[in-house]
């Protein structure tokens, strides 16, 4: 008997629930209620923001596989393919830091080895509360221990991310996890489940009564008390994740396998009915054959069990003894647990009585699809409007300022307990506008970079999203590499509030516009809602990766000036543009102002040329003006312990100029002899042990005591 | 050609790292061991690679010095062949008793993956002969546990017999005893060190300061 309180309580509206009722003519058992609830969340069916994702481009000459699978593929050309996601686990990170950032950790890994590839690279991009509020160092504590209990474990170097702290996040951090994996692009694994009679293997993990509804409660807002949902979150394994991974790598080898798909939300819930889906088959279940940890558990519980390390396997009818060969050999379970059928509907057995039985396309087709009620914030336009500020009387005390600020500071105390050299790659690691990473074997190397100034997208989403897209192919340009695909993370507030919706379709036809303008497809990506505690919304925060490409030797360049006497100069006209800034976030305690404008022609324009430069060995640093402007800019060059004197290039107010965040401009450091080739604006040379730019003089030391100690000094 | 063998046990990250630096080494091939033969095939040295045996549940390296394979390396070890163990290899190497000492939880408590530099000393060994000693070593270190203990007794006879091979400069990260980042044991066939060589065996990614570990083993089978 289904009540209207049990159908609350698993998430579905009751319009939802007679779209239950019609789509299967009768009252649904339990375990089919859950399996609606499950795969009609939010997390599984993206029923708000889906009609808005279609504005993404997703197709592109080197797009090989786009969103919906597991991960997106992208051809890196000589027969290898570049397999990238990203993904949040925002929710169970907040309820237990570091079970929920390892399981996030341990779910991206699985999404790219699902499709074949051999995971090569990790990033973070983690979100927190402010200091000074009480959660915030034991939510960093463990989260990043997470990361690195897993990632560590399974031997894939972190070689990047980045961490920005706001009140917004006090209630609700953000974990989003990023993996990039290496895939022969003609030996794509993707999840589907045909052949009719062709075995169903469940491999893996046993299943246990873990992460329950774990989708449901990434689908719901955070109250007081909400760290009760603790059974909630699932426990990681990385060591038997590991395991797990060297032994799909290798059945992939051979010829057995015909679709597999990893059980991540809605574990085999979701991984069954979306490979059904996809091969326009139907499935039949066993349930009773699925191995597992806890005694007494029920066929609702089986299937909303979101235990970890667990994959879904359809084999070639007759090649079951290859899989157990495989898995003994790794000391793993594999069980056989259904078969593929040719009647369209997902069927579950327990001990031979039918327990649930729903046509597959129903169940994914007839999932809601919402086009929410947008509406502009009535406080929009306030907070766009800068009020008058004095000229900055002094910049040498606002840089320190800056310098030692919560998310400008150094974050070598995070990454430094991330592996991030494992598997001998790494030829740039943290530290760089972007990561770069051999490919074994190729003249190929990879750049990665994720990135999101959630203060920018607050002002002005479309805008500020955008601004996001240019900004991170020119930290790749800074590297020499050239985009090939973007993966994003999109983190917002409820999104049954029009306020919330109208700053996520503007969000998105943002993204939408950089990318259609950079040429940059969008190849897979992820959505998060419902980030408010107690009705408060963090920042809109669309966090993206974007994964570039450099062929050839990887070029000479340093995070520091690595010598006294080069010349410094500004590629793009003196920065002016104070609106959305670090400055006036942390001297002025305001986040107003519009953010910076994009210039895609322009941008096109400079990407290309310090992609050049960088390529051809003409300049030994290039550095993006971001947070903090030129000043700050120029005093990260100098923490390797050069300094340099520098002129204020003509602009704006001198404050502007130091400070303002315009997009566009690139720092360049070469050897005088190189001047006529670099051309741009001569700001002046490296050496000494202090950093002049026009009006401020700090010492060297100055800079680095501001910036180095400032974060560890916090986290202890 | 010598046959270096590389173990695989389940846990082992760096294993694949480690066989691609042998092979990278001219006069050396590396072979892969998995850690259920109860047999080896004819090699020259044995190498135990970095990572996370078995989960390092328990402790860390406390479960595989009970892998089938062991009992061969163990009896390798013991007929004077080279035995190196790196990070995870290094913990094995002491809970099997081939080496002395115990590596414990960093003295920070954080799992740490830096650069360090190192000094080359004591007796020669089959990996360190070809490494400077006119200089510190730029190697990389990644582990939780890597805090080199052991008794004051054992602490004095490892220095005064020679077989503190590798020191940390500056002070060992990890809080270890006398800043101790490597050893040998008393013939000097066996050496464990946390460093990672293998990280540093090519200019482009991270230097090529460990690519005397492998051309000393070469030198030393030739």
């Amino acid at each position: 008997m289904i009540t209207p309180e049990m159908v609350a309580e698993h998430g579905l509206s009751p319009e939802e629930y007679q779209v239950v009722l019609d789509t299967l003519g009768r009252t649904p058992t339990l375990p089919e209620l859950g399996v609606f609830s499950v795969m009609w969340s939010e997390h599984c069916s993206y029923k708000s923001s889906r009609i808005h994702l279609a504005k993404l481009p997703t197709t592109g000459p080197r797009v090989l596989v786009g969103p919906g699978e597991n991960a997106g593929v992208v051809d890196l050309g000589d027969g290898i393919a570049a397999c990238f996601k990203m993904e949040s686990h925002n929710h169970p990170s907040y309820i237990e830091p570091y079970q929920g950032a390892a399981t996030g950790v341990g779910g991206i890994l699985r999404d790219v080895f699902t499709m074949g590839a051999r995971p090569m690279a990790l990033m973070d991009s983690l979100r927190f509360g402010r200091w000074a509020h009480p959660k915030t160092r034991n939510l960093v504590h463990g989260v990043v221990a997470g990361i690195a209990g897993y990632g560590n474990c399974m031997g894939i170097p972190t070689i990047g991310g980045e961490t920005r702290f706001h009140p917004s996040y006090d209630g609700n951090c953000l974990v989003n996890a990023f993996c990039c994996g290496i895939v022969d692009a003609d030996r794509i694994f993707l999840g589907t489940a045909a052949g009719v009679g062709n075995p169903i293997f469940y491999v893996g993990s046993s299943t246990g009564r873990d992460g329950i509804h774990g989708a449901t409660m990434a689908s719901d807002t955070f109250e007081e008390g909400g760290e009760d949902n603790r059974p909630t979150v699932q426990v990681g394994d990385p060591f038997y994740e590991k395991l797990l991974l060297e032994a799909c790598l290798e059945l992939m080898e051979g010829d057995c396998i015909v679709g597999i798909q990893d059980m991540g939300a809605a574990g085999l819930t979701s991984s069954s009915v979306e490979m059904a889906d996809r091969g326009g088959s139907g499935v039949r279940l066993d349930l009773d054959q699925v191995p597992m940890r806890a005694p007494d558990m029920t066929p609702y519980e089986i299937l909303l069990s979101e235990s970890q390390e667990r994959m879904l396997l359809v084999i070639q009818e007759g090649k079951e003894e290859e899989v157990f060969r495989i898995f003994d050999k790794w000391d793993l379970t594999a069980a056989r647990i259904g078969e593929v059928t040719d009647d369209g509907h997902w069927r579950c057995h327990w001990h031979g009585e039918e327990v649930a039985a729903i046509p597959v396309a129903k169940l994914t087709g007839s999932a809601p699809r919402y086009d929410r009620p947008q509406e502009r914030p009535d406080w929009q336009d306030a907070v766009q409007v800068i009020p008058e500020i004095p000229e900055e009387s002094d910049p040498a005390r606002a840089l320190l300022r800056l310098l030692a600020s919560e998310d400008l500071c150094d974050k070598r105390w995070i990454w430094r307990q991330y592996d991030h050299q494992v598997g001998t790659d790494t030829a740039v690691g943290p530290g760089l506008d972007a990561a770069l990473v051999r490919v074994k074997n190729t003249n190929k190397h990879l750049a990665f970079v994720a990135d999101c100034n959630g203060r920018h997208v607050y002002l002005d989403p479309h805008t500020g999203t955008a601004g996001q897209v240019v900004e991170a192919d020119r930290n790749l340009a800074c590297v020499g590499a050239e985009a090939v695909g973007l993966t994003d993370c999109l983190n917002f507030g409820n999104p049954e509030r029009p306020e919330i919706m109208w700053q996520f379709a503007r969000s998105v036809e943002g993204m939408a516009e950089a990318c259609r303008a950079l040429d940059i497809p969008v190849v897979s990506g992820n959505v998060s809602l419902y980030n408010e505690s107690d009705g408060v919304a963090i920042l809109p925060t669309p966090g993206i990766a974007v994964v570039g490409l450099l062929e050839g030797p990887v070029p000479d360049i340093s995070g520091c000036f690595p010598s006294a006497g080069l010349e410094v100069a500004l590629l793009g006209d003196a920065p002016s543009h104070l609106g959305g800034s670090a400055y006036l976030a942390v001297i002025h305690g305001l986040e107003r102002g519009l953010p910076p404008p994009v210039d895609y022609e322009r941008e096109r324009a400079l990407h290309d040329r310090v992609r050049k430069l960088v390529r051809s060995g003409a300049v030994r640093c290039a550095h993006d003006l971001s947070d903090g402007g030129l000043s700050v800019a120029l005093a990260e060059l100098c923490m390797g312990g050069i300094g340099g004197r520098f002129t204020l290039p003509q602009g704006g107010s001198t404050t502007g100029v130091l400070f303002g965040e315009d997009h566009g401009r690139v720092l360049v450091a070469y050897n005088p002899a190189q001047r006529e080739q670099v051309g741009g604006t001569r700001l002046g040379i490296t050496g000494g042990d202090r950093l002049v730019i026009g009006p401020v003089d700090v010492a060297v030391d100055a800079l680095i005591a501001a910036w180095q100690p400032t974060f560890s000094t916090w986290a202890g | 050609m010598a046959t270096v063998g590389v173990v695989t046990f389940p846990g082992s990250n760096c294993d694949a790292d480690l066989r691609y630096a042998v092979d990278h080494t001219e006069g050396l091939e590396a072979v892969a061991i998995w850690h259920k033969q109860t047999e080896l095939p004819e090699l020259d040295a044995v190498l135990l690679p970095g990572g996370f045996s078995y989960g390092d549940y328990l402790r860390c390296g406390a479960i595989a010095q009970f892998s089938p394979v062991m009992h061969e390396v163990v009896a390798f070890a013991k007929r004077g062949g080279p035995v190196l163990g790196i990070c995870n290899g290094f913990q094995i190497l002491t809970e099997t008793g081939l080496l002395p000492g115990a590596l414990i939880r960093n003295s920070g408590l954080k799992f740490l993956c830096q650069d360090v530099h190192l000094s080359v000393e004591g007796r020669p060994t089959p990996f360190t002969t070809d490494l400077t000693r006119d200089r510190s070593l730029r190697f990389p270190i990644a582990h939780m546990e890597g805090n080199f203990v052991a008794d004051e007794d054992t602490l004095d006879r490892l220095e005064g017999e020679g077989q503190v091979i590798f020191r940390y400069e500056g002070g060992a990260p990890n809080g270890a005893s006398r800043d101790i980042a490597g050893i040998s044991n008393t013939s000097g066939n066996v050496v464990g060190l946390m460093p990672h060589p293998e990280r540093v065996v090519e200019a482009c990614v991270g230097g090529t300061d460990g690519v005397g570990v492998f051309t000393s083993l070469q030198r030393a089978l030739s």
